[in-house]
Parts: structure tokens; sequence; C-alpha cells
């Protein structure tokens, strides 16, 4: 029996089960969704919120710091906003409801409250294990998002944007992609907001053989409101899937990746950068495996942290003992720009193959003296010495996305924080 | 135009002293040669000139156009028209070089009152410039230093130096790591910038510079201090006999 089950129920915890009962009699959902959502709720009755001592949880006590459910609010006006790339086709979610989608050539789009209306999607709300808080509470509460059908040999020519907006509340938003053998495509997953939500998200991605997806994940919400988001994904034989993870906003994040690469020649690729102002707490928890022979991934992640912010980076690897020849690297690099912010870092390797080439480094630095005193002697200010200096830390990582578009797009993102934080 | 007094300069982390005393003036238009062996605190009197803040002055005075710049940071002494070619350039990841010298440039005009260049005009002046130094302009959309070869660097240096064009230039071994052609194409880039307002102060070992670069005055630096100074011949005596003679008769 968990620890937690004996402990008083918190405020937090009283206001999801509360939501959860007000909620059901609108949750789309057959039977066999609604026995998901009821176990989900069971679950978290019986185990209450995650806290520190869960492992996964080490860095980011959810029961401590999930102290406000502000709540659901079906009148709230989300209004949508531009694309983050010029020219996307915009599948958006407002307030937690799918809105009215752009149509995409080799791409069938269904809303997720017509696939838990009919059950197809009760499998994915299955939350991945015991302690898989995000998935439970999204699976509960779930109530809308989108489903991409990414046809066999397609490639849209334009990315497609799922932006979710919240006004406040909270929004408990499902997302699934099925790419196809071949098939090309660039999603972004944007999170923007006014006031101060509660946001779940859970995105189901399967990229097919020789399939090549590239999904970012745009976290730009107010600076009082909860994200919590995970991002699961299988990649098949010789498929390549790059997630580029921004997260810019927020008040407590938490985003989650699971990937499974199952197929032989998968290549996995993932970068992060974190930008933490003010109070901010932000934790990425990644969980990789490595299935199948000859699967190779990079994990570069790098944070700023300024003011009293915190962050957490957890980047699991595990290889199979099926998996010879695979290659893993992963890295996390802080540049920590005030004295009481923080970031811990925890990269944990597990490896059962014996012919692997697997590595992990993490640095914490602060702006280099040497770079800022050449800068300055160049007669630039201070200010914008250090600002250079950082942006240049983070766009190293952006620039290898090798895409104009969207370098200009995620580094005019990076000005735009630090005109705010700066 | 620089008048430097009885300076002392120390390691700030460690306190160990570099500069022990020294004094120098060098001219509007004069062009000062300064040298000495290895470790005798030529880059450290360059830094200390920068405003580099791992050293600390103790003692004495650098005045610049008759006035203090011991409380002036390294932005604004480079404002002010002071310019240092680095012995070691650094490696700035991620900073386009580009990028940088056009921030560069913009930052010492607005601190000067001036307008902000526009982009054309900007973009003409780094043509121009290269173009004397044989720089490949692709080589400016790479980050600042990073992978340059010895020469390319110090080509950067001399590129940012034209732009820049400050008032008091001090090259510390310039020379070094160029290859022939690339050293006449360099003095001729110093040699280009000599004039009535300018001072120009260079550190280095080798004689070979200074027929590129003719000196006005050369000085000698030894533990910290100028222990000898004369004009162009005394750094062909240093060249013919060593340091040997003119440390002896300092001591
Ligand atoms: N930050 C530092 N920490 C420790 N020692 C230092 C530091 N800076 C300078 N020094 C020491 O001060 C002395 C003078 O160094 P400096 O680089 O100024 O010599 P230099 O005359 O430029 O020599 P070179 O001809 O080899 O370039 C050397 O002994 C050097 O090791
Ligand atoms: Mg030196």
């Amino acid at each position: 029996m968990n620890m937690q089950a004996s402990q008083t129920r918190t405020a937090a915890e009283t206001a999801l089960i509360d939501t959860f009962t007000a909620r059901l009699p609108a949750l789309p959902g057959d039977a066999s969704v609604t026995a998901k959502r009821k176990e989900a709720v069971a679950a978290l009755r019986a185990r209450g919120l995650p806290n520190r001592k869960i492992e996964a949880w080490h860095y980011t006590d959810l029961r401590r710091l999930l102290t406000a459910i502000p709540a659901f609010d079906a009148r709230n006006e989300a209004k949508p906003v531009a694309p983050l790339l010029g020219g996307s086709a915009v599948l958006p979610i407002l307030n937690g409801k799918a809105g009215r989608a752009a149509a995409i050539e080799g791409v069938t789009v269904v809303t997720a409250a017509e696939k838990l209306a009919d059950g197809s999607f009760a499998p994915a709300l299955q939350p991945a294990t015991d302690d898989d808080a995000v998935g439970a509470i999204n699976a509960a509460l779930a109530a809308d998002g989108w489903f991409l059908d990414v046809a066999p040999g397609a490639a849209p020519a334009d990315p497609i944007e799922l932006q979710s907006v919240q006004a406040g509340g909270q929004a408990h938003t499902r997302l699934a992609a099925h790419v196809g053998e071949g098939a090309k495509a660039t999603v972004v997953e944007r999170h923007v907001g006014t006031g101060d939500a509660l946001v779940s998200s859970v995105a189901n991605i399967v990229v097919g053989e020789g399939a090549e997806l590239r999904w970012l994940i745009v976290q730009e919400q107010p600076g009082g409101a909860t994200h919590l988001g995970q991002f699961n994904a299988w990649i098949g034989r010789n498929a390549k899937l790059t997630v580029f993870v921004m997260n810019l906003g927020g008040k407590l994040v938490r985003q989650e990746i699971r990937v499974d690469a199952k197929g032989e020649g998968g290549e996995f690729t993932l970068r992060g950068v974190n930008l933490l102002a003010g109070s901010t707490h932000c934790d990425v928890t990644m969980v990789l495996d490595h299935s199948a022979f000859g699967t190779n991934s990079t994990e570069v992640i790098r944070n700023i942290v300024t003011d009293r912010a915190e962050g957490a980076f957890q980047g699991q690897i595990r290889v199979k003992q099926q998996a010879q020849k695979t290659d893993a690297k992963m890295a996390c690099n802080t540049l920590l720009l005030s004295d009481e912010g923080g970031f811990s870092v925890k990269p944990e390797l597990e490896i059962f193959a014996d012919d692997v080439a697997c590595g992990h480094g993490a640095t914490v630095a602060e702006i280099d003296r040497n770079s800022l005193f050449y800068l300055m002697a160049r007669g630039i200010d201070e200010k914008t010495a250090r600002g250079l200096l950082v942006k240049a830390f983070l766009a190293e990582v952006i620039e290898e996305l090798e895409d104009e578009a969207i370098v200009e797009a995620l580094e005019a993102k990076l000005d735009g924080w630090f005109a705010e934080h700066g | 135009m620089l008048e430097i007094r009885n300076l002392h300069a120390r390691i700030a982390e460690t306190g160990t002293e570099i500069i022990r005393g020294l004094n120098l003036t060098v001219k509007s238009g004069e062009v000062a040669a300064i040298m000495g062996p290895n470790g005798s605190g030529k880059s450290t009197l360059s830094y200390v000139l920068a405003g580099r803040e791992d050293y600390e002055v103790t003692e004495g005075e650098i005045l610049y156009n008759g006035e203090s710049i011991l409380d002036l940071d390294p932005a604004e002494r480079a404002a002010k028209g002071i310019f240092l070619a680095f012995q070691y350039p650094m490696e700035i990841p991620g900073v386009a070089t580009m990028e940088f010298l056009k921030v560069a440039v913009n930052s010492q005009r607005k601190a000067r009152g001036e307008e902000p260049l526009k982009v054309p005009e900007f973009l003409k002046r780094v043509r121009e410039a290269c173009a004397s130094l044989s720089i490949d302009m692709a080589m400016l959309k790479r980050p600042l230093n990073v992978g340059f070869s010895g020469g390319e660097k110090k080509r950067a240096e001399i590129l940012q130096m034209k732009l820049l064009e400050p008032k008091l230039c001090v090259l510390d071994e310039t020379d070094s790591g160029l290859d022939i052609d690339a050293l006449k194409i360099v003095a001729d880039g110093v040699n280009a910038l000599r004039s009535p307002e300018r001072a120009i102060v260079v550190i280095t070992h080798y004689q070979r510079l200074l027929q590129y670069i003719v000196p006005d005055s050369v000085h000698v630096l030894y533990k910290g201090q100028v222990v000898k100074s004369g004009d162009k011949d005394l750094a062909l005596e240093l060249e013919a006999n060593g340091y040997a003679g003119v440390i002896e008769e300092a001591a």
C-alpha cells in the first residue's frame, strides 16, 4: 500500500476529484472510455498526487507544488493567435475544445471528442505506469483535441499547428498522430493563453516505417499557469523523429517525453530549450527505450535560469538486450544567471546490450567571463553582451533544426523572452 | 594621448603583482613598439588598458587624452576609442561574426550619440575592409573566431579595428601566426590607419613586423616595468644581441 493513501487529501486533489464528478456527464466517451476515466480517478483517490518520494517525481513534488486548481468554465473565451510558422495549417483547441480544422492534403483530421465518443481512444487512456499522474489526470478529464492520420507517402507542404489556447480555467487535451509509411510532416504543438490555467495535454504518436516527423512543442503560457504535458511516441523501422521542446512560460511545468525506438534503424533526436524566470518550476522528464538493433538517438537540453526559477531534466535511456549497435548521446547544459535559481539534472543509462555507444554529460555554468570581456572590449555594453552570449548558447541548439523559417520563428521567441526577462 | 604613470597591477584572484611601476607615454600620431621577453607583462598591460576585470590596479594612473580611465568598464573604454587586438582572440560559439560586427559598430556609435549605420552602408564598409585584408566574406557567417585558423583570427581582429576606427590601437603580437603574405597585408592595414589623431602600440617579438610598421619609439618591458626606451634602432639592437644586455643595464 502506498504511503500517501493515509495522508489527508490536499485541496488540489479534492478539486481534481470534484472536477471529475461535475464534468463526467459532459465528457465524451463510450462505456470503455468511461471505465478508463473511472479507473484513473480511483487511482488518484487511492494514491493521491505523487510527491518527491516517488522517484519519477523527485524534482517535482506535484503534491506540494500543485496548489490551486482553477475551475473549469465552458464560457471562457480563448482567441486563436497567429501560428508560429507562417502558412501553417492551424487546428485550434480553444478552452479545451477543438475548433474548425484547416484542410490538409494527405492528412485525415478527426477531433479527439469523436475518437473518445466512439471508444477508439480508450486504450490510449491507460496511464503508462502507476506513477503516471499526467496520464491519469488527462485520462480522467480529456475532453477534446485532434487526431491526425498522415497517409503513407504524404508530405504536406505546410507545417501543421495544433494550437491550444487557454483563457484561465482548465483544459485537458488529447492529441494523436499516425504518420504513415514514408510520410514526412512538421507539427507544432503550441500552448498559449491568458490567465492562470491548468492544462494537461497528452500526445500519442506513431511514426511509421521510413517516415520523418518533426514535432515542436512550444509552451508559452502565462506566468501563473500549470502545464502538464506528455508526449509518447513509437518510432518504426528506419523512421526519424525529431522533437524540439521550448518552454518559455508557466509557473509549474512538467513535460514528459516517452519514446520507444522500436523499429530497426530508427532515429530519435531531442532538442530542448528551457527559459526559466520568476518563480517558475519546470521539469522535463524523458524516458527513451532503444528496443531494436541499430537505433540512434541524441538529446541536447539547454537551460537559462534566472530569478528564483527552478528546473530539472531527468533523462533515462534504456537499451534493451536486442538493441545492439545503439548509439545514444545525451547532454544537458545550464546557464545560471542568478544565485537564487537552480537546475537539477539526472541522467540514467540502463544498458542491457553489450555492443553500444552511450554517453551523457551535464554542465551548469555562469556566463563565460572571457567571452564577456571580449565583446565588451569591442564597445558592446554589458547588458547587450550578456544577452548576446545567452542567446548564442540557446541558438546553437535551435540552429540545428536547419530550417530557416523555424529557426527564425524560435529565435524571435527568444528575443521576446529576453525583452521581458533579460 | 596615452600616459601611464607608475602603474602597479596585480592578478585579482591571487594578488600576484605583474605590472610593477610602469611608465609609458605615447603621443597622438605616434607608433610605439613594445618588446620584451616572454612573461614580462606585455599582454597584461594590454588587458589592463582595455579594462579586464581579472586585473586590479593598485597604484598609479592611466590617462587617456588627459583623463583617467581606471573607473571605466571595457565597453566604455572601447567607445572612447581604445582598441585591443588580442594575442589570442576568443572563440564565441553561437554569435555570428557579421551580427557581432554590426552590434559592436552600432553600440559604439550609440555610446557616442551617433545614429546606427544603415545596413547597406554597414555592408559596404565591411566589404571594403574585407577586400583590403583578403578576407572572404563567407567567413563572417561563421560564429565569431570559431574554427578560424590562427592567421584568420588575427586578420579578423584587424578587420574589427578598421570598422571601429579607434583612436588608440593596441596590437598584441598580431604578427604571430601570420604567413609572410598575411603579415604584409596586416601591416598595410595598420599603416593605413596611421594618422596624426591616432596612436598605435605594437607589441611584438620580431623586428620583421617593425620593418613594415616602422615605429617612432621602442620600449623594452621587463618584469612589469619599461626598462629601456629608444627609437627604431633599439629594435635592431635587440634583434642582434637579445635582451641580456638591456636587462643587465637596467639592474
Ligand atoms: N590570470 C593570470 N593568472 C596567473 N598568472 C598570470 C595571469 N595573467 C598573467 N599571468 C602571469 O603574468 C606574467 C605576465 O604574463 P603576460 O601574458 O602579460 O606576458 P607577456 O609579456 O605577454 O608574454 P608573451 O611574450 O609570452 O606573450 C606571466 O608570468 C603570466 O604567467
Ligand atoms: Mg603576451
